[in-house]
C-alpha cells in the first residue's frame, strides 16, 4: 500500500494539490502509459467508485467488478481525457456513473455521447488545463462544505445514493418542488467555484 | 441555431447525477450536445459528482489493479516475465540441486495434471554435456551464458527447439556459467541424460 492508499480510509480531508496529483497522474497514464501512475489512481479511486456502486445497490461482488471495470476503462481510454473537460476525479465519475446506469440500472448511458464530443475530446491532454481543473476541484469541495446541510443532504442522496428527485422528496417528506429548488440553490451557491470551467 | 430555452438546472443536475430516467436522459442529451451553454453547465454538474467522489469513505477492494493483473509480475533482471512468475526472485537466490559434477538444476513446479518437465539447468563454464538425444519435444531457452553443438552458438534469447531425431553435444562457452530454461514433453528423458553426465565419474 502506498501513502495515497493510507488515505482511502478518510471520508474527507484530502488536500487541495490532491487532485492537482491524480491530474498530473492521468496525464502520465495517458502520455506514457505509466502503470505505476495508473496503479497510484487505482488505490485512490477504485475503492472509492466501489463503495459509490455499493451505495447504489450493487453487491460486494458487483461493485467490485464495475470498480474493475471503471478503472480499466480510465486505463485504456486515458488518451480521451482531456483537462478542460473537468477534472481527473470527475472524469472518473462520469465512467463509474455511466456504468452504473447501464450495469445496475439497465438502461442506456445516454451521456456517453457527450463524452464522446470531438471536439472537447481530440485535443490531447494539456498539463496546463488539468492543473486549473484540478484546482476547480478544490474549490468545488470548500463550496460543497459551505452549503447549508438541506441543500448538501438532498444534493448527496441525487449523485451518491442516486435517488431521483421524486425518490427524494419521498425520502424526506418534501414536495418535489421543494427538492428541486434545493438543488437549484445548491448549484447556484457552488457557481463561483465553477468559474474556469 | 440560436437557442432560447434551456434546461431547468434541477434536470441538468439530476442527467449529472445519473437518476434521470432514460426517456428524459434521451432528450437532455439531444439538447447539450447542440448547446453549449447547457454543455457547459452540465460540466459544472459532473464536477459535483467528482468532488463527493473524492471523498466518499472507499471500500477496499478484493482484487489486484486490473492493468497490474494483466502486466503480470515485477520484472526480474535478466529473467523474462512468464519465468519470473514462477520464480519469485532472482536466479542467484534460488535452491539450485547439484545433479553432477558443474550441473546444478531447479525443477520448475508445474500443475498437477501437466505431463512433462520445466526445469533450469545451470552448466559451469567449459563443461561438456555427453552426446545425448530427446525422448519427444524439448525446447532449451538461453537465460544466461552460451553454449556451442553442431548446429551452432546458442547465447541469451536462442532457443533449441529439438525433437527425437536431434542427437547433440552442447559445450558450455568459458568464462561464464550457462542458465538455461529447459522443457521436455516427457519426464523420464532427463533423468537419463542425468546418469549420462554421472557416466565419466562411475567410468573412473
Amino acid at each position: 500500500m502506498n501513502h495515497l492508499a493510507s488515505s482511502i480510509g478518510m471520508s474527507s480531508g484530502r488536500r487541495p494539490q490532491t487532485h492537482i496529483h491524480d491530474a498530473e497522474l492521468l496525464h502520465k497514464v495517458a502520455a506514457t502509459r505509466d502503470p505505476r501512475a495508473f496503479e497510484e489512481l487505482f488505490q485512490a479511486y477504485g475503492p472509492r467508485v466501489k463503495a459509490y456502486l455499493i451505495r447504489h445497490g450493487a453487491d460486494a461482488a458487483t461493485a467490485e467488478e464495475l470498480a474493475q471495470e471503471t478503472l480499466l476503462s480510465v486505463w485504456r481510454k486515458a488518451g480521451l481525457y482531456s483537462g478542460d473537460r473537468g477534472s481527473a476525479v470527475t472524469w472518473i465519475f462520469t465512467i463509474a456513473r455511466n456504468l452504473r446506469i447501464d450495469r445496475l440500472r439497465r438502461e442506456v448511458p445516454w451521456q456517453q455521447y457527450v463524452e464522446e464530443d470531438h471536439e472537447e475530446t481530440d485535443d490531447s491532454p494539456l498539463p496546463d488545463a488539468q492543473v486549473a481543473s484540478g484546482q476547480v476541484s478544490s474549490r468545488v469541495l470548500v463550496a460543497l462544505d459551505g452549503l447549508p446541510a438541506d441543500q448538501l443532504a438532498v444534493v448527496r442522496l441525487s449523485y451518491l445514493d442516486g435517488l431521483s428527485h421524486s425518490e427524494i422528496a419521498e425520502q424526506l417528506s418534501l414536495p418535489l418542488g421543494t427538492v428541486k429548488s434545493r438543488m437549484r440553490l445548491a448549484f447556484q451557491k457552488m457557481r463561483d467555484a465553477f468559474e474556469d470551467l | 441555431m440560436t437557442i432560447l430555452h434551456h434546461l431547468d438546472d434541477a434536470t441538468l443536475m439530476s442527467f449529472a447525477a445519473g437518476t434521470l430516467g432514460e426517456a428524459l436522459s434521451a432528450v437532455v442529451a439531444a439538447h447539450t450536445e447542440l448547446c453549449p451553454d447547457c454543455r457547459r453547465t452540465l460540466r459544472r454538474m459532473e464536477a459535483i459528482g467528482g468532488a463527493l467522489l473524492g471523498r466518499i469513505e472507499g471500500s477496499p477492494l478484493t482484487a489486484k489493479s486490473p492493468v497490474t493483473a494483466t502486466r503480470g509480475p515485477a520484472p526480474i533482471e535478466g529473467l523474462p516475465r512468464p519465468i519470473a512468475k514462477l520464480l519469485g526472485g532472482p536466479l542467484a537466490d534460488l535452491a539450485w540441486k547439484r545433479i553432477a559434477p558443474g550441473v546444478r538444476s531447479v525443477k520448475l513446479p508445474m500443475s498437477e495434471n501437466a505431463a512433462g518437465d520445466l526445469r533450469l539447468l545451470k552448466v559451469d563454464p567449459g563443461r561438456t554435456i555427453p552426446e545425448h538425444g530427446h525422448g519427444g519435444a524439448e525446447l532449451t531457452l538461453v537465460l544466461s551464458g552460451a553454449y556451442r553443438d553442431s548446429m551452432g552458438r546458442f547465447g541469451p534469447g536462442d532457443v533449441a527447439d529439438l525433437d527425437e531425431a536431434v542427437e547433440h553435444m552442447p559445450v558450455i562457452e568459458a568464462g561464464e556459467a550457462c542458465i538455461c530454461l529447459i522443457a521436455s514433453e516427457h519426464q523420464m528423458r532427463f533423468k537419463g541424460l542425468v546418469s549420462r553426465l554421472l557416466q565419466p565419474l562411475v567410468g573412473i
